[in-house]
C-alpha cells in the first residue's frame, strides 16, 4: 500500500515520548534473528544518526528554526538509542563489524538498481565492490583472531570473497569527488537514495573510529585504521553526489521524507513482529516531523513541499541477498577506479591517488596481511583438512 | 530445561539455509584466488610490534615507610617486592570485583528460581561465598598497607586480570544468561582464583613473609571450598538438564 506524503499526519511531536524502559528493550537474538532484522537495526542507526547530525549542523547556521529543530531532534537521538540498543551485547565488536558490512553490501546492492540515474547507479556499484572487500578482510579478522566464523552472522546472505582489493582503494582526496545530482531535475528517490547511503556509510566511518582504538591486536587496530579511512573516502564520495545548492530546509524535508521511507521499507520487510512494530511507530513519528518541516518549509521559503516531495512513497527497499548482482557487478567493474568524477579503467589512474596510495601502503599493508591466502569455509578455515591436519 | 537449551530457530549454521550456503561455498572456491592459506600472514606485523612495544604500566612506588615496611622489606632482602606488589594488587582487584560478580549471579539465582522454582544453587551457600570473597579483599587490602604500599593502585597484572575477566562479566550480567550458564563462569573465576591464591602463598613464602602466608593459607582453604561447591553446582545443573525426562 503506497503512503502518501501530504494526506498523512502521522503522530504530533508532542506525542513522541519515550521512557527508559522503553528505550531499552529486549535485544534482538544474534542466535535466531534473521540477519536482515539486524542488517535494518544497524542500517536505521545510521539514518537516525546522521538525522541527528544534520540537524544541529543546521542548527548552528540557522537562528531561526533552533527550536524546531531542538525539538525534532531530541526524539531522533532517542529513536536511534531505542534502535541501536537492539544489538545484543553478545555480538564482539568483529561480529558488529561483519553486520556494518553485510549492511553496507546490501542495502548498497539494492540501492544500486533502484536507483534511476545512471552516472549515480554507478557511484553506487563503485562503493559496493569496495565495501565487499572490507568484508572478506574483516571475515578474515574475525576467522584469524577470534577463531569465528564470519557466516554465523551473514546467515550465508551474502559472500564473503574478495573485491576490489583495500590496499588499492586508497585515493588523492580529489578523487573521492563525484559530480552531485541536480535538484531540479534530479527524481526524490535519486535524493533519498543518496542520503541512505551517506548515513549508513558515515555510521560505519564512526563506529569503526569508536571501536579500532578498543582492540589490543596491534592487526586489528591498523585494518580499523585503514578501513575507517576508506570509510571517510565513501563519505567524502555520497555526500558529494547530494546537491549543494539545495536549501536548508529542502534538504531537511529530504532527510524527513526519507527517514519515513526508509522506515516504511523496513516495516514492509521485518519478519520479526516486535521489530516491526518499533518500524510502524517510528514511521508515524517520520510522518510527524515531515508535516512540521513542510509548515516550516512554506512557512519560510513559500514554497509548496510537492515541488521537493514525490506524493507517496516510493516501492520499499529490497531486503534480500543481492548475491547475484554483486557477483555480475564484481566480475564487470573490479578494475574500474576514480579519476576525479569519472570512473576509469585502473590503467588510468591519476598520479595524485597512485603517490598518495604508494606512501599510505608503504609501511606494509594491514589488509592484505590479514586475508593473505584467506578462503572462507563453513566453520572457520581450521575447519579445513590442511589445518586440522 | 533453562530457555538457551531448548531448541529452535538458530540461523547461524550452513544447515539452517542450504540452498544460499551451496552457493556461498561455490562462490568462495571459485571467486578466491586459490593460495597456500595457513592463517599466520599477520605474524610479522605482531611482531613487529611486540619488539617496539612499551609496558601496560608500571608498580608503584610505595608511599611510606612505616616500621612495618622496613621490617617487610628487611626480610626480603635480595628479593623484588615488586612482584610480590604486583600480585598482592591483583588479587585484590579479583576479590574486589569478584564480590560484585558474586551480587549479580545472586539476583539472577534468586530471581530465576523463583521463576522457574527450582535451583541447584544454595542461597545461603552462595551469599558465603560472596562474604569470603569480601574478606579476602579485605585482607590483602591490609597486606598491602602492612607493607606501606597504596592499596588503591590498579597494578599491572591488576589491571590485566580485569581485562581478562570482562567477558566474564558480560555473561553474568546479561539478563538472558541462565543459572547453569553463570555458574560456568563462577568455575571459570574460582579456579584462577585458587591457583593464585596458590601461588601468592609460594611467593609470600619464598620471601619469608610468613605471617602473610598464614593469612594466606586460610584464605586458601576457602578458597577450596568455593570451587568444590561451585564444581558441585555447575555439575548438578548440566546433568540434571541432560537427563532423560528431567523437570527442569
Amino acid at each position: 500500500m503506497a503512503i502518501s506524503l501530504f494526506d498523512t499526519k502521522g503522530t504530533p511531536l508532542a506525542d513522541q515520548r519515550f521512557t527508559w524502559k522503553e528505550l531499552v528493550q529486549n535485544p534482538i537474538s544474534k542466535l535466531d534473528d534473521d540477519a536482515f532484522t539486524r542488517v535494518r537495526v544497524i542500517l536505521m542507526n545510521g539514518i537516525e544518526q546522521q538525522a541527528n547530525r544534520f540537524q544541529h549542523m543546521c542548527s548552528q547556521m540557522n537562528g531561526e528554526l533552533r527550536e524546531p529543530l531542538a525539538n525534532i531532534r531530541r526524539v531522533e537521538h532517542h529513536q536511534q538509542t531505542m534502535i541501536n540498543w537492539l544489538l545484543s551485547g553478545d555480538h564482539s565488536p568483529i561480529e558488529t563489524t561483519i553486520g556494518y558490512e553485510q549492511v553496507a553490501i546490501e542495502v548498497t546492492a539494492a540501492i544500486a538498481q533502484q536507483e534511476p540515474d545512471e552516472y549515480l547507479a554507478q557511484v553506487y556499484r563503485f562503493g559496493l565492490l569496495e565495501d565487499f572487500d572490507h568484508m572478506y578482510r574483516y571475515s578474515a579478522l574475525l576467522d584469524r583472531m577470534e577463531g569465528k566464523d564470519a557466516n554465523n552472522i551473514l546467515q550465508s546472505y551474502t559472500d564473503v570473497i574478495p573485491g576490489r582489493p583495500t590496499v588499492d582503494e586508497h585515493r588523492h582526496p580529489t578523487d573521492d569527488l563525484r559530480d552531485h545530482y541536480d535538484r531540479t531535475t534530479a527524481q526524490p528517490i535519486s535524493k533519498m537514495n543518496a542520503l541512505t547511503i551517506m548515513s549508513g556509510e558515515y555510521q560505519t566511518r564512526d563506529y569503526y573510529m569508536n571501536i579500532g582504538p578498543t582492540f589490543s591486536d596491534p592487526v586489528a587496530r591498523q585494518l580499523y585504521a585503514e578501513i575507517a579511512s576508506i570509510e571517510e573516502q565513501h563519505v567524502t564520495q555520497y555526500g558529494s553526489i547530494i546537491d549543494p545548492n539545495e536549501t536548508m530546509l529542502e534538504k531537511w524535508l529530504l532527510y524527513e521524507a526519507n527517514e519515513a521511507y526508509n522506515y516504511y521499507s523496513c516495516m514492509e520487510s521485518e519478519t520479526n513482529p516486535r521489530i516491526k512494530a518499533i518500524w510502524e511507530r517510528f514511521l508515524d513519528y517520520e510522518l510527524g516531523h515531515l508535516n512540521v518541516v513542510m509548515n516550516l518549509f512554506k512557512k519560510h521559503e513559500r514554497r509548496d513541499p510537492a515541488e521537493i516531495l514525490p506524493q507517496a512513497l516510493p516501492e520499499p527497499i529490497a531486503y534480500q541477498s543481492q548475491r547475484g548482482f554483486v557477483r555480475a557487478t564484481l566480475e564487470r567493474e573490479v578494475n574500474l577506479r576514480a579519476a576525479n568524477t569519472r570512473f576509469v579503467d585502473k590503467s588510468e589512474e591519476r598520479e595524485a591517488s597512485l603517490q598518495y596510495r604508494a606512501h599510505m601502503n608503504s609501511e606494509g599493508s594491514p589488509s592484505e596481511a590479514v586475508a593473505a591466502g584467506y578462503v572462507w569455509q563453513p566453520g572457520t578455515e581450521l575447519s579445513g583438512k590442511a589445518a586440522a591436519a | 530445561m533453562e530457555k538457551s537449551t531448548q531448541m529452535g530457530m538458530n540461523r547461524t549454521g550452513v544447515d539452517a539455509s542450504p540452498i544460499h550456503s551451496k552457493e556461498m561455498v561455490r562462490g568462495s572456491e571459485k571467486y578466491t584466488p586459490a593460495s597456500e592459506s595457513n592463517g599466520h600472514s599477520m605474524d610479522s606485523i605482531e611482531r613487529q610490534y611486540i619488539e617496539d612495544s612499551q609496558s601496560i604500566g608500571s608498580v608503584p612506588v610505595p608511599g611510606t615507610i612505616s616500621g612495618a615496611l622496613k621490617a617487610a622489606m628487611k626480610k626480603m632482602t635480595g628479593r623484588n617486592p615488586e612482584m610480590l606488589l604486583n600480585k598482592l594488587g591483583e588479587r585484590l582487584a579479583f576479590e574486589r570485583s569478584g564480590v560484585r560478580l558474586y551480587d549479580s549471579f545472586i539476583l539472577k539465582n534468586q530471581t530465576l528460581a523463583s521463576i522457574e522454582g527450582f535451583s541447584p544453587v544454595s542461597m545461603e551457600e552462595l551469599q558465603h561465598i560472596r562474604d569470603e570473597e569480601a574478606e579476602h579483599f579485605q585482607l590483602l587490602k591490609e597486606s598491602i598497607e602492612a607493607m606501606g604500599a597504596d592499596p588503591t593502585a590498579q597494578t599491572p597484572d591488576a589491571d590485566v586480570s580485569g581485562v581478562a575477566s570482562m567477558g566474564i562479566q558480560k555473561v553474568l550480567n546479561d539478563p538472558r544468561t541462565t543459572i547453569s550458564q553463570g555458574l560456568e563462569m563462577l568455575l571459570m573465576l574460582e579456579l584462577a582464583d585458587n591457583a593464585a591464591w596458590d601461588l601468592l602463598i609460594k611467593l609470600t613464602d619464598e620471601m619469608g613473609l610468613d605471617e602473610m602466608s598464614a593469612q594466606f593459607r586460610k584464605a586458601m582453604e576457602q578458597e577450596d571450598e568455593h570451587v568444590a561447591m561451585v564444581r558441585s553446582w555447575y555439575e548438578q545443573s548440566v546433568l540434571a538438564q541432560g537427563a532423560m525426562g528431567a523437570p527442569h
